[in-house]
Parts: structure tokens; C-alpha cells; sequence
């Protein structure tokens, strides 16, 4: 008997801060004003995403101390912009990255419940560990946590957070004028929390939301991340954009779910993704690899580069060979601020195989900055990505993808209007939203009370 | 006969179902959906149709208490609320010309955080955003996060010296928030995004500013991530009661609140905050004031007080608050409007007891009756918020260091502030 034909979830990465946005593009708009927000939101809407996805970042990135001027710097508030948003859409999720190190669970959580509110159920919180004290100088805390602590302090944030978000049942309110009861129990939102990381007491003070609690996202990829993943994330967004990848990365995760009480069908995954279209598959191919030159100058190149080899490589020439000399090991001083530079841990290896690539393939530095930086997920007519990303997700590679387009803001434009009917046709994606809140565009169900296995992810530091 | 002068503001403080905690049992009320978007929608756009300056939405750190420190076991008034910020987001793109004003505590919050926040809050209303910062000294607040304590004060009696240390030491913090919020509004100047294609560059990082802020109780690197919003500087705002609170408004802020009773102590108060103006080295810059009244507006003349005594009677004890109580005709509080603006003040920032009655009353019944009298506007003068209040959009101060920058340009998209409405 064959498997079910899988349904398909869709969301859209806002183009802003990311090395994959072309700015130089003539069609590129602003990534701070509300217009571009609300364009690619009601594109999305338009074509039946799931959700729209912000990522963070709290210190704008940094290269031998001067600010990177070379990719798009800058961008507005997230959860600011999503409650605005919530304004001009009524289906589609919106979904914010915050950080659980320069925050407090308290304040993260009555901001997530109230967008939960005013959205009628739409919210989606991406949790996040901030890694180094250069974003922490932001902050009142400045930089204090050590790397291992990191995870921890997340864990307990969302156990924190998940306690705040349950604290009110849902019909505390009865708001009787007759009688005068507004409240039905005088001890609604009640919290007590003592762990590690918080030592926190008193009443929350945003009632139950529509959702019960915000959709959770989990973005690492460590063995931790996968584990807090499994023990309490809705949905992951993973980076893992071709098929083997992805086919191993879900089962390993997918495989977790049981030992905390929990069904496969309990989290999603979904890989970012890019996508070039064409009117045929060569002219999409030239299409990707303007683009890719675009995304890459010689400037970029080096500076690249030199988030890798934590070293002065501005003498090197882009056009040429990679450097001889080996990356500098230990704390980084060159590029600051950068997801790049904290996930490349073993810098030697990594030079090591980009050396063997350009000489494999006589690569020059900025043909292989191209080569190795570069993910573009799906290359090809409207046809052939359809059917691409469909076979994904029927193979178990994901249950559907984040995708990140690179024009803001209309890079979503061409892939709603020709590849989503695509998907529709082959009975895959939906031709109309069937529910209004997040949950049940993912497919999640109501927010039942709190999981044991949540609260059982929280271990104190020993 | 002498022309009223015509710049007069106006202001609304929304909050719940308003001011008077029986206001929810009102027939008009609508205590059920306190927490939907549609409910704050209906109140805005209500306010914006009576053309008011801006409306200002309350918030706390901790839910809704009749104590004035700690959290109460009543379950007969209203509890539970949203986010200020994003309450004002969210009906940001409903709205054109009203001036958004969220409180938010500056206690136990981040100034980057918040910085961003209010930026946003301008880029997604063109420049209608502006801030009430606010002070916690609540024990049960400082619970919810864990992070300081609060010593259990008599909160009865303010004059304690531990008291005057505490809330001394909460509004030098505060003073410090705000500067650092208003450094990194100016971290980016106006033009600091260049796209320049032929160099690669996408900024000009000569025009991005660490803040380098460096206080007692907490320092702050910058730049924001978020570039300078539409009005260079949102409107910054605080209600003050007494001296150490008068000097915040004096040294930090735009716009303060004050809580007079009568002209005597309007033009009392006023005296202090320029004195501390001058202090501050302030005394070229704009501060307006806009006094607090909470109104009871009713068309029948005693209709007002019958209802605020039903209200109170519901209640169970008299209400009491901060602010002056008005109860009357909107015709009587148009009079009394005038004569507050007359002794000193910008405008008034009404507290209406019942949501949305005595709302509608303000829109629909005193500022028709300001109109007749020519005294306030009768259509939107201004597209940003400062433009509304005839404050200009201010200089950048990292740019305005710099000697060839002088001349920046102001941004694209908002215009010099409007002169000040004709007198009709």
C-alpha cells in the first residue's frame, strides 16, 4: 500500500538582512519601510503560505571593527512589525525570531501572548540563543553567559515562558455585568518558577490566547538543538537543503519525538530554501548564476573568506587562488556579529576542503565563495520546482519548506503566481486556507495543557 | 471680540473599558473583547475621527491591581491586558494621522529593545509614533523578572527618605533609558543607506554611530539596528506628579502629564518644570505640557454625576485617582478646556471614565463644540505626529558633529512641520 500524499507547508523568509539579498537588483525596494512587509506578506497570503518568517540579529555585524557595508543593514523590529502586519492580513502566520538570552520570559511571553491576540491566533515564536558578548554590549546584561549555559538558559526560557502561557486556563474571563464577575478565578496567571536561570514569582497578566500558546520554532542544529527541538518545538527550521541531507536530518529528528511523548506528526520541518525560476530549466540556470554573481562581488569574496580564516585577507585577489596560509585558530577578531563565524567550528578542516574544491574544479577565491556559500535549493521552470519540492516531502526530506527569496520584496511574486497552481494541480498544497490559526495550517491541533516532556527538558546546571 | 488661540491639543488615555473600574458593567461596554484587535481599532479610529492629536495607551509589567504596590485577589474589575507597542502596531495601518503613544516601563526593559520598538512603531504609522516611559517601583513587578529587588516601602507616605532615594534613583535610570533610546534613534543618520553599486557598499558606515553610553546601571554599545525613523525622534513622553518626576520630563522629554486641579496649579507647575528646563539646558526647547482630566461627559446637564455615582456605587467606594474628575456637559468641559489652556498648558490628555461612551463624547460632542468656538482643528494640519504638535524633526546629533553633514537633508518621507492651523 503506498504512503499518503504528504500536503506540502510553505512559508516566506523576508528578504532583509542576509547575504542571499540582492539590493543591487533595480528592483530591489526598501527592507525597513512597511510597504515591502506588507507586499510580501499579502503575496504569501495570496498564495496560501502557511506563515512569514523574520529572522534577528542584535548587533549589526562587524569586519576588523568597521560596520559590514557590503549586504543590506538594517532592519525594524520583529515583533513590532508583525502585530502591523497583523493589521492587513487575517490568515497567514507570522512568525518572529527572538533571542532567549537578552530577554525575559515574562516580558518575551506577554508580548508573544498579545500578539497571539491581535493576530485571532497567528503567532509563531522562533527561539534563539544569543552566542557572544559583542551582542550582548546592547544590553543591560552585557555579555554573561557561558557557551555551555547557552542552551540551558533556553531551555528554562521556554519551560519559563510555557508556564506564563498556561498560567490562565481560558475561561477566567466572564466579564457578567449583571453580577459584577469579571474574573472567574481571583488567582488567574499565577506563576511560581524557581530554577538556574530564573527566579521569577507572581501573576501574568495577559489572559489565555487564541493559539493556547504561540507556535515554537527552533532554528539550531546541534545535538542540543535537535533534543530541545524534539522535546518542544512545533516546527524546525533547519538548513539542510538537499535531499540526503534533509532525509537524514529529519528522520534523526522525527526519531526523537517518541522518547518525549510525542508523535511525528507533532513538529514540522522545514528547511530555508531558495529557488530561481525560468522559462526553461537553462534559462533558469542563467538566471541563478547572475544572480550568485550578484550575491558575490570580489569584495564579498574576501570578506568571506576572512570570516573563516579569521585573518586580514584584503591583499588577496578574488580573481585568484585561495590564500596559502591556514586560518587563524581561537577567539575571533576579524568578523563580528556573524552566524557564519560561530557555526564553522573547526576552521582548519573547512580551509582544508575549500582547497581541495578550488583545486578540484580550478576554482578562483570568488568562484568559490560562490560555490560553497551559495544554496540555491531549486533551479528550473516552474515545472520542474514544483515537482522538485514535491518530491521532497514525499521522500521525507522535509514536510515542506522556508523560502527565502532574494529580492525584497516582490522575489515571492513569480514562484505564487506559477509554481504554487503547479502544486495545487498535483493535489499537494492548499487552494484555500481550511483553518484560521497557525496550529491549523500546520496541521498541529489545539494547544493541549503542558507537556510533561516540556517541563522535563529543564535541568538544572550541576 | 478676541480670537481663542487656536493650537490647542487633545489627547485621550485608553485603557481597558476606561478609567472608572466599574466601567466595563456599562450597557456600551464591551468587557469581552478587551483583548481583541477589532475592540482597539474601534476606539482609534474613533479618536482620529475627532481629529485628536494623539492617543496614548496604558500599560504595567504586572496585571491590573486596586493596590497601589502589590497584586489584589478582586475579581469585580477588569484584568488582564496586551502590549502596549504592539497594540498601537496593530492598528498603526487602520490609521493616518493619529499619533500613537504607548506606555511602556522602562524599569525592567531593555532600551535597545525599546528603542527599536518605537522606531518601528514610526515606520509602520509614517511617523505617528511617540512613547510614555514609565517607572516601576511595584515589588511584584520586580518578581516577575527576577532580576532586583524593591524595598517594601509605605507607599502611603512618599516623604519617607527611603522613598525619595528609591524613586530618585528609578528616574535617574529613566532619565539614562532615555537618553540611550534617543542616541540610537540619531545612531543612523538620515542618509546613511547609499546602495552604491558602483563601490559595492550598501551603507556608508562613516554615517552609522556607535553610542558608546556608559551610565550607573548599564551601558549600551550600539548602533541600532534599525535605521533613523521618519520623525528623527519619536515624541517622548512621561506623566509627573511632584519635583524628581517634573526634572525627567524638564531634561528628557517632549511632552509631560501633568495632573493639575486648577489654573493656580497649572501655572504652579508649569513654573517648576521650565525652572528645571533651564536646569537641564533645556530652555530653548520645546516641552509641552498637556494636563490629565478624567471626564465623565454626558449631553444632560447632572446626567455626567448621576453616572459617575451609579459607577461608584457599582464600585463599591468613591473613585479616586491622580487627576482632576470632571463631570459634566461637553459644552461645560469645552470651558474648562479653554480656561486650563489659557493658564499655560498645550492641550489635555482627557482619561475618558467609560469606553467608548465618554470617548464619543469627546469626539462627537467637545470637539464640535471647540470647533464652533474656534479652537481646535478641523482637519488634520500634519502627517506625523510631530508635525501635529509643531515640533520639528531634530538634527541628528552625530551628524550635526560632523562638519561637512550640517546640511543633511531631512528624510524623504516627512515633511517640515506644518505651520500652525489658521484661525478659523
Amino acid at each position: 500500500m503506498s504512503k499518503p500524499v504528504k500536503q506540502i507547508h510553505l512559508a516566506a523568509h523576508f528578504p532583509g538582512v542576509n547575504s542571499t539579498t540582492v539590493w543591487s537588483d533595480p528592483a530591489a525596494g526598501s527592507q525597513i519601510d512597511f510597504d515591502s512587509f506588507v507586499h510580501l506578506a499579502r503575496t504569501a497570503e495570496r498564495a496560501g503560505f502557511d506563515f512569514l518568517f523574520l529572522a534577528e540579529g542584535l548587533r549589526l555585524r562587524e569586519q576588523h571593527g568597521a560596520i559590514h557595508d557590503l549586504d543590506v543593514v538594517g532592519r525594524p523590529d520583529t515583533l513590532t512589525v508583525l502585530a502591523a502586519l497583523a493589521a492587513v492580513t487575517d490568515r497567514l502566520g507570522l512568525a518572529g525570531t527572538i533571542n532567549s538570552t537578552f530577554n525575559e520570559p515574562y516580558e518575551v511571553a506577554r508580548q508573544f501572548a498579545s500578539l497571539d491576540h491581535l493576530s485571532a491566533g497567528r503567532a509563531a515564536w522562533n527561539v534563539v540563543t544569543s552566542w557572544d558578548e559583542f551582542t550582548g554590549e546592547n544590553f543591560r546584561r552585557g555579555g554573561f553567559l557561558a557557551e555551555e549555559d547557552r542552551y540551558l538558559r533556553a531551555r528554562q526560557f521556554l519551560a519559563a515562558t510555557w508556564e506564563l502561557f498556561d498560567s490562565w486556563r481560558g475561561d477566567e474571563i466572564v466579564a457578567d455585568r449583571r453580577s459584577g464577575v469579571f474574573l472567574a478565578d481571583p488567582d488567574a496567571g499565577r506563576f511560581d518558577h524557581h530554577v538556574s536561570q530564573f527566579d521569577i514569582t507572581g501573576r501574568f497578566d495577559v489572559p489565555r490566547s487564541p493559539q493556547g500558546r504561540p507556535v515554537i520554532f527552533q532554528a539550531g542544529d546541534s545535538e542540543e538543538g535537535r533534543e530541545f527541538a524534539a522535546s518542544a518545538a512545533d516546527a524546525v527550521f533547519s538548513r539542510h537543503g538537499t535531499l540526503e541531507a534533509g532525509r537524514a536530518f529529519y528522520a534523526d529528528v522525527k526519531g526523537r519525538l517518541a522518547r518525549h511523548g510525542r508523535s511525528p506528526d507533532d513538529l514540522k520541518i522545514l528547511p530555508a530554501a531558495t529557488f530561481v525560476l525560468g522559462d526553461t530549466d537553462a534559462d533558469a540556470e542563467e538566471r541563478a548564476h547572475v544572480i550568485r554573481r550578484l550575491q558575490v562581488s570580489g569584495q564579498t569574496a574576501i570578506r568571506t573568506l576572512e570570516q573563516l580564516w579569521n585573518r586580514d585577507l584584503g591583499a588577496y585577489d578574488p580573481d585568484g587562488p585561495l590564500p596559502e596560509i591556514d586560518p587563524l585558530v581561537g577567539e575571533h577578531t576579524v568578523a563580528r556579529g556573524r552566524a557564519d563565524v560561530r557555526m564553522r567550528r573547526d576552521p582548519l578542516t573547512v580551509a582544508r576542503q575549500w582547497r581541495e574544491l578550488a583545486e578540484a574544479k580550478k576554482l578562483s577565491i570568488r568562484e568559490l565563495v560562490i560555490e560553497v556559500t551559495g544554496r540555491q535549493s531549486f533551479i528550473g521552470t516552474p515545472a520542474k520546482v514544483a515537482a522538485t519540492i514535491d518530491s521532497f516531502v514525499q521522500s521525507d526530506a522535509s514536510d515542506g519548506f522556508i523560502l527565502v527569496p532574494h529580492l525584497t520584496p516582490g522575489g515571492l511574486d513569480e514562484f505564487a503566481d506559477t509554481v504554487v497552481p503547479l502544486l495545487q494541480e498535483r493535489g499537494v498544497f492548499r487552494t484555500a486556507y481550511e483553518g484560521s490559526t497557525l496550529r491549523d495550517h500546520l496541521g498541529l491541533g489545539p494547544a493541549g495543557r503542558p507537556r510533561a516532556a516540556a517541563g522535563a527538558t529543564v535541568r538544572e546546571a550541576s | 471680540m478676541p480670537r481663542t488661540h487656536p493650537s490647542l491639543h487633545l489627547a485621550v488615555a485608553l485603557d481597558g473599558a476606561g478609567w472608572h473600574p466599574a466601567a466595563w458593567r456599562e450597557p456600551d461596554a464591551r468587557p469581552g473583547e478587551l483583548l481583541s484587535a477589532g475592540y482597539w481599532a474601534d476606539l482609534v479610529t474613533e479618536a482620529e475621527r475627532g481629529l485628536l492629536d494623539f492617543v496614548t495607551i496604558e500599560d504595567a509589567l504586572s496585571l491590573q491591581s486596586g493596590h497601589p504596590t502589590e497584586p489584589d485577589a478582586r475579581t469585580d474589575q477588569v484584568r488582564g491586558r496586551l502590549d502596549a507597542v504592539l497594540v498601537a502596531a496593530r492598528v498603526a495601518p487602520l490609521t493616518r494621522h493619529i499619533g500613537l503613544v504607548p506606555t511602556v516601563v522602562v524599569t525592567h526593559t531593555e532600551p535597545f529593545h525599546l528603542s527599536k520598538a518605537v522606531a518601528t512603531l514610526d515606520f509602520v504609522s509614517r511617523g505617528r509614533a511617540g512613547v510614555r516611559v514609565k517607572v516601576s517601583a511595584r515589588r511584584d513587578e520586580a518578581a516577575h523578572f527576577g532580576r532586583r529587588t524593591v524595598p517594601r516601602l509605605p507607599f502611603d507616605d512618599l516623604g519617607t527618605p527611603a522613598a525619595q532615594a528609591l524613586v530618585a534613583e528609578l528616574f535617574e535610570e529613566a532619565a539614562d533609558y532615555v537618553e540611550v533610546v534617543r542616541r540610537l534613534w540619531d545612531s543612523w543618520e538620515d542618509d546613511a543607506e547609499i546602495r552604491d553599486v558602483a563601490t559595492g557598499r550598501f551603507i556608508d558606515r562613516e554615517k552609522l554611530h556607535h553610542i558608546d553610553f556608559r551610565g550607573s546601571r548599564f551601558s549600551v554599545k550600539g548602533p541600532s539596528i534599525t535605521p533613523r525613523p521618519p520623525q528623527g525622534q519619536p515624541l517622548v513622553t512621561a506623566l509627573a506628579h511632584d519635583t524628581v518626576p517634573y526634572r525627567l520630563v524638564a531634561g528628557s522629554a517632549d511632552l509631560g502629564f501633568v495632573t493639575p486641579h486648577d489654573t493656580a496649579g497649572i501655572r504652579g507647575l508649569l513654573a517648576t518644570i521650565r525652572t528645571e528646563q533651564t536646569a537641564a539646558g533645556r530652555a530653548d526647547d520645546t516641552v509641552h505640557v498637556f494636563g490629565d482630566l478624567l471626564v465623565f461627559l454626558d449631553d444632560e446637564p447632572g446626567a455626567a454625576a448621576d453616572r459617575r455615582a451609579r459607577l461608584d456605587a457599582l464600585a463599591g467606594a468613591p473613585y479616586r485617582t491622580d487627576a482632576h474628575v470632571f463631570t459634566g456637559t461637553p459644552a461645560q468641559l469645552a470651558d474648562l478646556v479653554q480656561e486650563w489652556q489659557r493658564a499655560g498648558l498645550t492641550g489635555l490628555r482627557l482619561r475618558p471614565a467609560a469606553l467608548p461612551h465618554d470617548l464619543v463624547q469627546i469626539t462627537r460632542g467637545l470637539v464640535p463644540e471647540l470647533q464652533r468656538r474656534g479652537a481646535f482643528r478641523t482637519a488634520y494640519e500634519a502627517d506625523t505626529l510631530r508635525g501635529l504638535l509643531g515640533l520639528p524633526r531634530p538634527v541628528n546629533r552625530y551628524a550635526a558633529a560632523t562638519p561637512a553633514a550640517t546640511a543633511a537633508p531631512p528624510g524623504p518621507t516627512v515633511p517640515e512641520a506644518p505651520p500652525a492651523p489658521a484661525a478659523v
